[in-house]
């Protein structure tokens, strides 16, 4: 295969990005960033963490800035789920106070390069710190219960890309559940970034729905940073975009500190999506979990890379990996890559992997008793997803989950 | 009520079912009997409707319906239950769920309306306490970490919620202590009566004791070799198939 066309189209692509950038009056976290993306441009098919997810398509697309003109999102709004919470809304990256819910303890409007705000180190996050506009700035203080906040992303699609930059900082003994949603309509490039910071025996719970539209692109990077007996205890489900890469990096830098990333990727057609995280074990007793399900018909392609990091100083570390793929059509592939790099002695880590379709027998089993082949099938589906699903125990959470997994499946049951 | 002609069928070219003429009039109870091997299981999944068999002549037709054109989910809304030889495990799917979801697919199927969660509850614990099975079975996956014995009472207790016409019991006994044998055989006895046939396959005349056959049918080599009453299980019991099985060759 001949990389060099690739390779000089994604450096066409950046070019496009960089020009749009405008150093006049920026924030100097944006002028560092524009510096190094001009440098180092978007990730390629040499970076071994990039192999299985191209970017080409989105350098096929020539995206703008978003503009002032008014965007009726009314019927985006209808779709969300009905949970009663403060909303933070933004449409096109662009925070939409007229649409939202201040909940107190929130600064807003101004992007928020937490502290692990990482543009030197990954290629997307350089590009979103250039162009970021807006972001939340989410604090809750020590020993404050914050309940629910929804954190809403509205694409309008006409070929805008959008970069929003958010931190969440959970105080001492705090807790928060963030709903963070993505949706929208057209073709678009959603860029986010979300630096976590959770304190000593606090708790994020970070509930993902990623539901863009299915012409638009979605590359997001989560950093979570976690104090001793902390939790950052995330779940994403994955149902949109063409292409989408959910990238998620947790240190665990404090005794007993734990990190919940599961999740379930939902594809169809031609879509393609990666999870890929890297939980970094930097200190002892620290326990990691990930349960990974994908459900693939069409000609889908599912990517789940796992990388579990254990120091030296972090014995006791407890890291479990399970990724799960369900093949419901020959075409549908899943690549999975887990990685260990382990440097401590006392360590227990496992991972595995399965890749299977669903099973001829279990089928035959619920038909005889009365049950449909197509809603079969769908218990099975989600009998298989369960697993990633269980844990959450916030019950609009995981309603608004499981409402938007029936929804996939009525689009997507043969 | 079942009545099955010289059915014939394959599993991969390879001849299983040599023509079997099996008549189950409403209300009777009849066994099969006969050595491993001999189709017994496989006369059941394809009166089911499992896939990878072809049935390449002879029909069955049950309670008027072609039974053989039908597909399993519509055979089962007519009436037919397989109680399985090794029921399936399925992990995630909780039982109780399972069974509603089950009852409720055939009732809509015949234009019944379905039962909400209360009643369901209520005739779901009522048979689960009839056949000794305790509650909290019902609260766990399908048949998931049972043992042998409890995998084969839970069959029992799907067939009693679904209440169908024709049952066919595949080996239910084996790997049920005496105990459960009799609550088993008081479960299919419950319901007996003139709506209700079943085509029980034990290896087993002790079964027969407690669930008394209006006929007994010996199946070898993919055929009904020999028909008889009650008195041929004992025979069969006594003496083994080769004598039979040379007789008819
Ligand atoms: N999927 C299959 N592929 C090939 N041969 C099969 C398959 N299933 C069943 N057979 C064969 O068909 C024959 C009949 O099997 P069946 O399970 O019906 O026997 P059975 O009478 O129920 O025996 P048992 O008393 O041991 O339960 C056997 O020789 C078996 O090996
Ligand atoms: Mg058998």
């Amino acid at each position: 295969m001949n990389v060099t066309l690739p390779l000089s189209q994604l450096q066409a692509g950046a070019q496009g990005f960089l020009a749009r950038y405008d150093a006049h009056g920026m924030a100097p976290q944006r002028t560092e960033a524009a510096a190094l993306f001009a440098r180092n441009g978007l990730p390629g098919p040499r970076e071994e963490d990039w192999r299985y997810s191209l970017l080409r398509p989105v350098t096929d697309v020539r995206f703008v800035s978003p503009d002032d003109a008014p965007r009726d999102v009314s019927d985006a709004l209808a779709r969300l789920p009905k949970i009663d919470a403060p909303r933070l809304i933004f449409v096109d990256g662009r925070f939409r106070a007229d649409l939202s819910d201040l909940p107190a303890g929130v600064t807003f409007g101004a992007p928020a390069y937490g502290a692990s705000n990482r543009p030197d180190q990954h290629k997307l996050v350089a590009l979103n710190t250039m162009l970021s506009e807006d972001g939340v700035t989410i604090r809750v203080p020590a020993g404050h219960d914050a309940g629910t906040i929804l954190l809403v992303s509205i694409g309008t699609g006409n070929d805008v890309s959008f970069h929003p930059n958010h931190a969440v900082t959970i105080g001492d003994n705090a807790r928060l559940t963030l709903l963070d949603i993505a949706l929208g309509d057209g073709v678009y490039l959603n860029n986010p970034v979300l630096s976590a910071t959770v304190g000593g025996n606090a708790t994020l719970t970070h509930l993902r729905l990623q539901q863009e539209a299915l012409g638009a692109f979605h590359l997001s990077t989560v950093y979570a940073d976690v104090a001793a007996s902390g939790t950052y205890d995330s779940f994403a489900l994955t149902l949109g975009a063409r292409l989408a890469r959910m990238e998620v990096h947790a240190d665990l830098n404090g005794p007993q500190a734990s990190a919940h990333l599961n999740a379930a990727q939902l594809l169809g057609g031609q879509q393609h999506a990666d999870f890929t995280t890297v939980i970094h074990h930097a200190a002892p007793n620290t326990a990691s979990r990930q349960t990974v399900k994908n459900v693939l018909s069409g000609h889908a392609r599912g990517v789940f890379q796992g990388k579990i990091e254990v120091d030296r100083i972090a014995q006791k570390t407890d890291g479990y990996q399970m990724n799960q793929a369900l093949l419901l059509s020959p075409d549908a592939e899943m690549d999975c890559k887990p990685q260990l790099e382990i440097y401590a002695d006392d360590v227990k880590c496992s991972h595995g992997a399965t890749i299977g379709e669903l099973d001829g027998d279990q089928l035959f089993y619920l038909r005889t008793r009365g049950i449909a082949e197509a809603e079969a099938r769908s218990m099975l589906v989600r009998a298989f997803l369960s697993e990633a699903l269980d844990p959450i125990s916030h019950v609009d959470g995981r309603a608004a989950m499981e409402a938007a997994i029936s929804l996939w499946w009525d689009r997507h049951a043969q | 009520m079942l009545e099955i002609k010289n059915l014939t069928a394959n599993i991969d070219d390879k001849t299983i079912l040599k023509g079997i003429d099996l008549v189950v009039p409403d209300g009777e109870v009849h066994a099969i009997m006969g050595p491993n091997g001999s189709g017994k299981s496989t006369l059941s999944y394809v009166l089911s409707g499992r896939e990878g068999y072809d049935v390449t002549g002879g029909s069955a037709i049950f309670d008027g319906f072609d039974l053989l054109e039908m597909e399993p989910e519509a055979r089962a809304a007519a009436g037919l239950f397989l109680a399985f030889q090794y029921p399936v495990e399925l992990p995630g799917v909780n039982n109780a769920n399972f069974l509603r979801t089950a009852l409720n697919a055939q009732r809509r199927a015949r234009g019944e309306p379905e039962l909400d969660a209360i009643a369901f509850l209520k005739l779901s614990r009522a048979e689960a306490k009839r056949l000794s099975m305790p509650d909290d079975m019902l609260k766990r996956n399908v048949n998931v970490g049972f043992s042998g014995g409890e995998k084969k009472r839970n069959e029992v207790l799907q067939m009693a919620v679904l209440r169908p016409k024709l049952a066919i019991l595949d080996e239910t006994d084996s790997g049920l202590d005496i105990d459960a044998l009799k609550i088993v055989a008081d479960g299919v006895n419950a319901l007996r009566g003139p709506k209700f046939s079943a085509l029980v396959i034990t290896h087993y005349q002790r079964l027969l004791d407690y669930i008394v056959p209006d006929r007994v049918h010996v199946l070898a080599g993919g055929r009904i070799i020999r028909s008889g009453g009650p008195e041929l299980a004992h025979q069969l019991e006594a003496d083994g198939y080769a004598a039979i099985v040379a007789e008819a060759a």
